[in-house]
């Protein structure tokens, strides 16, 4: 690129045929300048999707484990797999006697 | 003229004037148009700074996650009663897959199971009696996803064909279920699961795409598309109705999301597996959820708490687990293991409770039913199996013959949960001894 044919022009009466012409000539840099813009893009949804979990409220550990204590015991009784229901109600199960341990 | 024009371009959105210099000569011969230059050198800074502005709230997050962590699950935990050894038997095996099962649902009538296997089969069983009740060839392989609509009418299955597909089921068993098919999702890689929400009307699938979508069974349309996952979204579960809509899904990204269905948006995102995370599933109560990872671990993550409350591991595992379950009172996990085992776990002191043996293949799926009385796998050894428990009684004996009046369930070596009075009190000095239920 010749640096003698500089400055002394007049500006373009059309801008927009320029730039289509500017587009083919730096092609190399206009892509990099859009992929950093669609990684600016990302980022961006990135930082906003951090800064909405990092707003959320939260409580402590010790009372959300106290809570799921509490489900598990207030349910254990209706828990067929915890503690367990007769031949009569649980159709998989073969009417047999118990064996004495 | 070419030349020209891009002088010309200069000379017109240069925000200073170029004055003829020699220094101004030297300069512009850079091959970089300044302006240019001076743009992508503005949009490395805003990217930088936006990367360091994510480093600062990621290490936030974590700040605020370890405040809140002031005790451990089975610390809070320590004055439950401990479980004791349960015993889990086969009590039906079901044979007709001829390859791998891959993925099965149980419908909410609790007695039909529909299964998908490698071969292309979509089988629909009565567990009571073992009996085939429908069969459908799908037209792809790897049918890695099946679910039961929730009026027990119809079912859908995808795989690699990409789609999920809904089958109408009806009474005449000679009809050609495939020529009723209608084909629901569309997506560019294949289906990893799929799970019907509250009413036949929606279905939720998740793809190797690494999106999840809500479509309309009725028109096809996409009603919601959930973006967010690095890499194959492999599992998902909806939360329990009465907590309101949401769902989780993991992926080979190591990260579990919690997403709103209505607005598309990751609530809430976890990422402390150490691989591909094979299985997610729901706590009872919907205010946590398991998961189960390639890493051998299964975990509990608190929705409330926002973290990880417990790891259910054991040195002595080494494999991956595939598919997790909770029983009905979400007390007991239940795990399908690659090395052919299922391992249930008490969920609030972390340790195991039992080991099941019997598949000769890995566990590629296992659901709890939905009266939780039974729990069914299925494995890559083409069969699946219904299993619960053998429950263990406090029973009199009288005069040689058994004489039982109560069943009380308790553990063999510890004190029973809970002891009633008999119903006949000139009985109740006699010798009370274990029974264990065949």
């Amino acid at each position: 690129m010749s640096s003698s044919v500089l400055l002394s022009q007049h500006p373009a009466p059309n801008p927009t045929h320029t730039t289509r012409r500017l587009y083919i000539f730096f092609s190399h840099s206009k892509n990099t300048a859009k992929m950093s813009g669609s990684n600016l893009v990302a980022m961006k949804k990135v930082v906003q999707q951090l800064r909405f979990e990092a707003s959320i409220n939260r409580v402590k550990v010790s009372q959300a484990a106290a809570d799921l204590q509490q489900f598990c015991m207030q349910n254990a009784l209706q828990d067929p797999l915890l503690t367990g229901v007769s031949s009569s109600t649980n159709p998989f199960r073969p009417q047999k006697v118990c064996s004495f341990l | 003229m070419f030349y020209l024009d891009f002088l010309i371009v200069i000379l017109c959105f240069k925000p200073f004037r170029c004055r003829s210099l020699p220094a101004q000569r030297k300069y512009m011969r850079s091959p970089l148009i300044p302006e240019m230059a001076t743009q992508e050198v503005q949009l490395n800074e805003t990217l930088a700074h936006l990367k360091t502005e994510s480093e600062t709230l990621k290490s936030k997050l974590e700040e605020e996650r370890a405040k809140l962590h002031d005790v451990e699950l089975h610390q809070v935990a320590e004055k439950v009663e401990g479980l004791g050894q349960f015993v889990m038997k086969t009590r039906r095996t079901l044979k007709g897959h001829g390859n791998k099962v891959l993925c099965m649902d149980w419908c909410k009538d609790k007695r039909r199971i529909v299964s998908s296997s490698q071969d292309g089969k979509v089988i629909v069983w009565d567990a009571f009696t073992t009996n085939k009740e429908h069969a459908v060839t799908m037209p792809c392989t790897w049918v890695m996803a099946c679910a039961y609509a929730p009026s027990g009418c119809a079912v859908a299955c995808g795989g690699l064909d990409n789609k999920c597909s809904v089958y109408p089921l009806s009474l005449d068993k000679n009809e050609n279920l495939a020529a009723k098919k209608k084909s629901v999702a569309m997506h560019t890689n294949y289906l990893s699961a799929c799970s019907f929400t509250n009413s036949d009307m929606q279905i939720l699938t998740s793809s190797g795409d690494g999106t999840c979508a809500l479509w309309d069974v009725e028109s096809g349309q996409l009603l919601q598309s959930f973006h967010g996952h690095a890499a194959d979204v492999l599992c998902l579960d909806l939360a329990p109705s009465e907590t309101g809509n949401t769902f989780v899904s993991g992926g080979c990204d190591k990260k579990a999301n919690v997403w709103d269905m209505r607005s598309g948006q990751c609530i809430q995102s976890f990422e402390t597996h150490e691989s591909d995370i094979n299985s997610v599933r729901y706590y009872p109560s919907g205010d946590a959820f398991a998961s189960g990872s390639d890493d051998a671990t299964c975990r509990l993550y608190d929705l409330r708490a926002d973290r990880e409350v417990a790891i259910y591991s054991k040195e002595s595992i080494i494999f991956g687990v595939s598919s997790v379950d909770f029983s009905l009172s979400g007390r007991l996990l239940f795990g399908g293991y690659n090395d052919y085992t299922i391992n249930v776990w008490d969920v609030l002191k972390g340790t195991r409770v039992s080991i099941l043996f019997g598949h000769e293949n890995r566990v590629s799926t296992l659901r709890v039913s939905p009266d939780g009385t039974a729990f069914s796998t299925g494995s890559w050894d083409h069969t699946l199996r219904v299993c619960d428990d053998c429950y263990f009684f406090i029973g009199i004996k009288y005069n040689q013959n058994l004489c039982t009046f109560n069943f009380t369930p308790c553990a063999p070596d510890k004190p029973p949960l809970s002891l009633t009075a008999t119903h006949l009190p000139k009985y109740s000095n006699l010798k009370k001894h274990i029974y264990r239920s065949t």
